[in-house]
């Protein structure tokens, strides 16, 4: 077939946020090559400058820019389309797309939106319009209502009779939306949605129905398979995206599979979806007696909850799940192809018209973060709050979990382990759904609690309920009896217990319970997943490993390969630029002539697409795990710092066991780590450093004080809750963290450090050949220090820094690397403070900011990092670049109920997008505009300034929003402040003050941003009687900001950059170029 | 598990897997096949197509829904000889338990075997193709038989006329070894189904029907002579017929065509059938180990397998005669091919029937 398309556009989803995550790298890249392959050039507009799909050698012109109606408007204009493509870019793609279409911008452009119609999106995007076409095609959907305010929601839940579960119409993830037991909470629920939609859905709330979800993908002549079914463990009620969710589904007869499958088929058929599809059900697990019978499911009791007309998280997780290359295949579908003539690259034995069969359990479990944030509530329900996921592959239900839950955070061994501290807590986790629910289900069978009533309290089927009890049980014989039989071995190995977790029931260590497994035979099995359940020879490199088995479907690689460890989850702190540097580092070995095997347990990744390794290992990052597959292959290596922490982590036990690292010597690695030999090696070669010391008793720490003085940095090494670090300025906040928040003995010593104040931040990234450094780059933080590097906006190159600092940062990486023997990449923090820097911090791997300066000065730094592994990198010749790049984070505080929106010392942001500019305001503007939606044409703002400090140092840039015709409100002091200085501001009342308030003027979006600076916290302690008051009040104004998507700046440096660069440029003149016109 | 005996499954070729037995305490020898099916194990089991089989599931978790009422299987017992499994569920979960399937089994006097590794042994069916086997429960030894030389039909079959439903119409279908839901599937389409066993000379029916169905069965279709030559004479009349499987090789091996047995055969549920000569695909239920070779004169090939371009049913150039090599009436499997009834009922000229 011909095409007729020459130039397509596609929109990515921008930075990583809750409910929108690495997922859309995986398709959006998968759509990129497919496109490639029918020699169609491709135009990218996606600001997330860490993702694979925004490589240089993918599309043919990348933008990095806003996916807003603003922005991919000015992208068509420029470079003139035939088509777009819309359904690759998750929510944020397709809201872009429909708005596209709202203003004419097609039709202007005679631009053919590819796949999936708009009018038939918009139909799945308005509830109650859905409802009404679903039910005209016989497809039963939950009695429902819409409201666009409380008095017609109250109307609405007087028909259809309380529990109601309430939605917002056209949000992301099940955003606002919550389950209503009475008017007050659904008055509540319904406040909270209409701020951010101007539609609300009520429904009948189905209690306990079982939630299934089916992938579907159907092709312009109408053929259709369903790729995929899931069941989620969670009955309905919680979000899909933070259930377990297990495929195929569990506990569904043929009758109920094949009839929501029918189901399925029929809403994509009436709504002419080309492409894919999502249909997410409620099934009844008990329905009327005569619920069985009739073919085509008629006499089954389901409710559709929702259909995404789109790829989602659940189409990634499908593709994963079952091999099947979804995306790439509804790209092809998009142009026209019949499913018939797309080859199908998994197998390349069958066609892509089929339905996997999968010989295999699958268990996604969700990563939540939820302790990262202040004040966040822990409860899980329909609106989604996890930031990453995990899938584990087994041949058992028991072993694909409790991979899942290793896997999870590399923390907890299995589902036994628990920190219930009494009974009465138990009950409590096992009542209310949180991420801790599963482990108090396994807590509550051991304790005796019958499965009935557990069942009866969560609804969860029984099904999986016995297979937990199994777990349980098989841990209560062994605990009897722990003699260590090779067919205890394996009934254990069978269900999921690893190593270390049996020599933790037996008082044996990891390595002592490997040596006598591995004496008694008791290995695992490497399974393929070749979409048929081994009915054809299919050729794929997709593996996983089972206890289930006593064959491996392949033969070791041997010397030709090498490991690269991958990421793991994604989670606050590491993201998916950790996987851009696995992938980059997997693709160079090819340079090399060698073979890569990737291990990574993240479906949410471009690492774990089929043509990104020679060989996939869908599997844990334990060191059980890694060891096992390594002492299989024998490769010639391991690479373990390209994947973040995690697999950095491992370095001395991959060492210790005799496998060769590629790069850092473990023993450096473990010389950068330890803060004691890390500051001696600090001392020995003169370089600055924070004071610091570590104590195990408040004496200690009191002559620390009484030496250095205060503000401290506080970091315990066992954090009982909250934040694992904290800057403390007295006595008594010291006290109290230490006692409240962390242990304190001589095995867990706290550290403490000097706390810098009003220092600048700097980031160096590198790579370094045995000890000589190749290259190098340094990125400047807009926050001064305080702002944990990964919530900090960050430009290339250095705006406000000396050529003599960072001539002396240069010479002092040089001394580390050099000392530290270091090979492959590296990253160094410094503080500058009085133009001296400090060095902070060293990580001898692939750091944050590597996509971004790799992208920035046009080096490929994982790439380089694997020529210094084979010692063939080449010093890289500096130019200076002629653009500026700027780095903002993206935060998700607006799904984290009561989550504090405000920067500290600890990380909190989801996701981070970046934009080139001509100059730092331009490329900060637009960077911003990324993370923000900002209304250009509202100019009132809102200011509230915290203290003497902030207040001097904001006044100029208050001057200039005045004076470019902005209209400044403020509160009491601020306001009294800015009319001594004869700036013109309107007076608000405070929150807690009558209406109309300071929270009324952010409700009613009469502002088009806010501006809340805290007090610094040294004069916050000057003054203790009002404190709690006002910071109460700033959390309302911070947390009604976010809540109702208003920018908010709440660091005095980035809000005047901010401002400095709004005045300066209006939005029409904002450059419109794309990636290599910023190059060249 | 109240069972723990430990049985072995041997193979011709010598391969012994051993595992622990949930069904019926007994030996039994038949052919190995293995299904990719996902669920559905209740219909598969009962489905006479695979009598004389012993049934390796590829899906690793089985008996997860246990078993629900008799009128729900696809004929009144288990017809396989033998199941094998990676692990069976025990603690089945669904409102419409009845018994647990290690029960059922039992009851039925079916072995059953748990091997962990039923990769390995589909990895080797599809290789060496399928094979004879046994299972020996409890070191009770058994011979090796190859069912595909016993006229399996004749075991599964009616032995007399039954009906079922209340529709003007009768649709007479000859009894191969038919799956209930063909059965039901008519009935729901407003027919009376007359229920005839293989062997019957349907020309010389005492009741008026309007047109006839040749149902899905096991084994070799050469093996039913008696079968072919009484659909010559259907043929020869016009009347209007349909082949379910079985059912498709019969009428091609009645009009001239010819078959031949598949290396391991077509035993899931997501087997791609395109309809010749468009780009409609659908995925259908398959179970057969015999297939379609030289299509009938005065006949063109309907469906072919997308995978590996096997025929997947015939149609007559003018008369209404056809045959799917898939299941239309699924159970277990996709619904998608429910229409072929519709199709050859209008061109039957029946479609006005209801």
């Amino acid at each position: 077939m011909k095409n007729k398309f020459k130039k397509i556009l596609v929109l990515g989803s921008g930075a990583l946020k809750i409910g929108e995550a690495g997922e859309f790298d995986y398709s959006g890249s998968q759509a990129i090559k497919a496109l490639k392959e029918e020699k169609i050039k491709v135009i990218l507009v996606n600001p997330n400058i860490a993702t694979y799909q925004t490589s240089k050698n993918l599309a043919d012109e990348v933008y990095f820019l806003p996916v807003n109606d603003f922005f991919v408007e000015k992208v068509i204009a420029k470079e003139r389309p035939d088509a777009i493509m819309l359904s690759f870019g998750g929510q944020t793609a397709l809201n872009c797309g429909l708005d596209l279409e709202k203003k004419g911008v097609f039709k202007k452009y005679q631009v053919k939106v590819l796949g999936t119609s708009t009018s038939s999106i918009e139909l799945t995007e308005d509830r109650e319009k859905f409802a009404e076409h679903l039910r005209s095609i016989d497809i039963p959907v939950p009695p429902s209502g819409s409201a666009t305010s409380f008095k017609e929601a109250k109307v609405v839940a007087e028909r259809i009779g309380f529990p109601l579960m309430v939605r917002a119409a056209f949000a992301l993830g099940g955003q606002k939306s919550g389950v209503a037991a009475n008017m007050s909470e659904l008055e509540e629920i319904v406040k909270g949605a209409l701020s951010i939609s101007p539609q609300v859905l009520i429904e009948k709330y189905l209690h306990h129905f079982k939630e299934i979800e089916y992938e579907v993908v159907r092709d312009s002549f109408g053929n259709t398979i369903t790729v995929c079914n899931m069941e989620n463990f969670d009955p309905l009620g919680i979000h899909t995206g933070d259930s377990i969710v297990v495929a195929p589904s569990q506990t569904l007869n043929n009758e109920e599979y094949h009839g929501l499958r029918e189901a399925s088929i029929k809403i994509v058929k009436s709504l002419e979806i080309v492409g894919e599809c999502n249909v997410q059900y409620a099934l009844s697990p008990s329905p009327s007696p005569d619920g069985r019978g009739g073919g085509g499911g008629k006499g089954l009791e389901y409710f559709v909850i929702e259909v995404n007309a789109r790829l989602s998280r659940s189409s990634a997780l499908a593709s994963k799940a079952t091999g099947y290359p979804l995306a790439y295949v509804a790209a092809k579908l998009a142009l026209g192809k019949s499913l018939l003539e797309i080859e199908n690259k998994i197998t390349k034995v069958t066609q892509s018209f089929f339905e996997p069969a999968l010989d295999y359990v699958v268990v996604k479990m969700p990563r939540w973060d939820l302790q990262k944030f202040v004040g966040a509530v822990e409860k899980i329900g329909s609106a989604m709050k996890s930031v990453g996921e995990v899938m584990a592959i087994g041949r058992s239900f028991e072993e694909a979990l409790q991979k899942a839950i290793r896997m999870n955070s590399g923390a907890v061994e299995s589902v036994t382990d628990n920190g219930f501290k009494n009974a009465k807590e138990l009950e409590e986790f096992l009542n209310v759904s949180t991420p801790k629910r599963i482990f108090a289900i396994a807590a509550s069978i051991k304790k005796g609690i019958s499965l009935e009533e557990i069942h009866k309290i969560t609804g969860i089927d029984l099904w999986f309920l016995h297979r937990i009890q199994n777990i349980v049980n098989i841990e209560k014989d062994f605990s009897k009896d722990a003699t260590l039989t090779g067919k205890k071995f394996l009934l254990l190995k069978q269900n999921g217990f690893s190593d270390k977790k049996i020599g933790s029931l037996c008082g044996r260590n990891e390595l002592q319970i490997r040596n006598l497994r591995k004496n008694m035979k008791v290995i695992p099995s490497i399974f393929a997943i070749d979409t048929l359940a081994g009915e054809v020879p299919a050729k794929t490199n997709y593996l996983y490993l089972t206890y289930h088995g006593n064959h491996n479907d392949v033969s070791p690689l041997g010397k030709k390969a090498v490991v690269v460890l991958g990421s793991g989850p994604y989670h606050i702190g590491s993201s998916v630029e950790f996987d851009w540097s696995c992938v980059n580092a997997s693709l160079a070995l090819k340079k090399y002539n060698k073979k890569s095997i990737i291990i990574n347990s993240n479906p949410e990744t471009v690492s774990t697409d089929y043509d990104m390794s020679d060989r996939l290992y869908f599997e844990d990052l334990s060191f059980e795990t890694v060891a096992d597959i390594f002492e299989f292959e024998n490769p010639s290596g391991i690479i373990i710092s390209v994947g973040g922490q995690r697999p950095n982590n491992l370095a001395q036990s991959l060492s210790n066991a005799g496998f060769h690292i590629l790069g850092t010597k473990a023993e450096n690695i473990d010389r950068a780590e330890d803060r004691n030999k890390f500051s001696k090696l600090l001392d020995n070669l003169n370089i600055l450093q924070p004071k610091w010391t570590s104590f195990t008793n408040m004496k200690e720490a009191e002559q620390f004080i009484a030496s250095e003085g205060f503000p401290v940095l506080v970091r315990p090494s066992y954090v009982l809750s909250g934040a694992a670090m904290r800057v403390c300025y007295d006595k008594k906040q010291l006290f109290d963290f230490v006692t409240k928040a962390a242990v304190l003995s001589p095995e867990y010593p706290v550290t403490i450090s000097k706390y810098i104040e009003n220092a600048k931040e700097l980031e160096f990234d590198g790579v370094a050949q045995n000890g000589e450094l190749m290259i190098y780059g340094i990125s400047e933080h807009v926050e001064n220090a305080g702002v944990h590097s990964g919530d900090a906006t960050i430009v290339y190159p250095t705006q406000r820094v000396y050529a003599l600092t960072e001539f002396q940062l240069r010479e002092i990486s040089k001394k580390i690397a050099h000392a530290l023997s270091v090979t492959g990449p590296f990253n160094i923090q410094f503080l500058v403070k009085d133009n001296k820097p400090f060095v902070i911090e060293v990580n001898l791997r692939a750091s944050r900011t590597f996509p971004l300066l790799s992208k920035a000065m046009d080096a490929n730094f994982p790439e380089m990092a694997v020529d210094a592994f084979f010692g063939k990198a080449k010093n890289h010749n500096f130019i200076y670049p002629k653009s500026v790049v700027v780095k903002s984070p993206q935060f998700s505080f607006a799904r984290l109920l009561g989550a504090d929106p405000i920067l500290r010392v600890e990380m909190s942001s989801t996701g981070e997008a970046a934009c080139f500019g001509k100059d730092y305001d331009e490329a900060l503007l637009k960077s911003i505009l990324t993370t923000n939606k900002l209304d250009f044409k509202n100019k009132n703002v809102l200011i509230s300034l915290g203290g003497e400090i902030n207040k001097a140092k904001f006044l100029e840039t208050a001057k200039m929003l005045v004076s470019s015709g902005y209209e400044i409100f403020a509160t009491d002091t601020t306001a009294q402040f800015l009319e001594k200085q004869n700036v013109k501001c309107t007076i608000v009342r405070k929150a807690y003050q009558k209406s109309p308030n300071v929270i009324d003027l952010i409700e009613s979006k009469k502002v088009s941003f806010v501006v809340n600076l805290s007090k610094s916290e040294e004069e916050e302690m000057v003054d203790t009687i009002k404190i709690r008051r006002m910071v109460a009040d700033g959390f309302r104004v911070r947390r009604a900001a976010v809540d109702c998507q208003i920018p908010l700046f709440t660091d005095l440096h980035l809000a005047r950059a901010f401002i400095k660069a709004l005045v300066r440029y209006p939005i029409d003149n904002l450059e419109i170029k794309s990636y290599k016109e910023y190059l060249h | 598990m109240k069972n723990k005996k430990i049985g072995k499954l041997i193979l011709k070729d010598g391969t012994t897997l051993s595992g622990i037995s949930f069904g019926a305490n007994k030996s039994i020898s038949g052919e190995v096949v293995f299904a990719t099916g996902m669920v559905g194990y209740p219909e598969a089991l009962t489905d006479p197509s695979f009598k004389g089989q012993i049934l390796v599931l590829t899906y690793p978790l089985v008996g997860n829904y246990g078993v629900p009422k008799k009128e729900f299987w696809e004929s009144d017992k288990i017809q396989i000889s033998g199941l094998i499994v990676s692990s069976y569920i025990d603690t089945p979960s669904h409102h419409a338990i009845e018994e647990t399937l290690g029960e059922w089994l039992t009851s039925e006097g079916i072995p059953a075997l748990e091997v962990k590794d039923t990769r390995l042994l589909t990895q080797k069916l599809r290789t060496q193709g399928v094979m004879l086997g046994k299972i020996e429960v409890d070191q009770n030894p058994t011979e090796f038989q190859d069912p595909n030389l016993q006229n399996l039909v004749a075991e599964v079959s009616t032995s007399k006329i039954v009906t079922f439903g209340q529709g003007e119409k009768t649709i007479v279908l000859i009894d191969c070894g038919v799956k209930q839901n063909i059965i039901r599937r008519l009935v729901v389409k407003g027919f009376k189904v007359a229920v005839v066993p293989y062997d019957t000379d349907v020309t010389k029916l005492k009741f008026p029907f309007s047109a006839v169905v040749i149902s899905n069965g096991p084994g070799d279709p050469t093996m039913v002579k008696t079968t072919i030559n009484n659909v010559k004479k259907i043929i020869k009349q016009g009347i209007p017929t349909l082949g379910i499987c079985l059912g498709n090789q019969i009428l091609a091996l009645a009009t001239g065509g010819t078959t031949y047995k598949l290396k391991f055969g077509h035993r899931s549920q997501n087997q791609p059938a395109v309809e010749s000569g468009s780009n409609k695909c659908y995925l259908t239920t398959q179970n057969h180990g015999f297939a379609v070779g030289k299509i009938p004169k005065g006949f063109k090939e309907w469906f072919y397998n997308a995978n590996d371009l096997t025929n997947e049913g015939i149609i007559h150039n003018s008369m209404p005669f056809m045959s799917v090599q898939f299941h239309p009436e699924s159970a277990p499997g996709p619904i998608d091919t429910d229409w072929i009834f519709d199709y050859f009922f209008e061109k039957a000229g029946l479609n006005k029937n209801k």
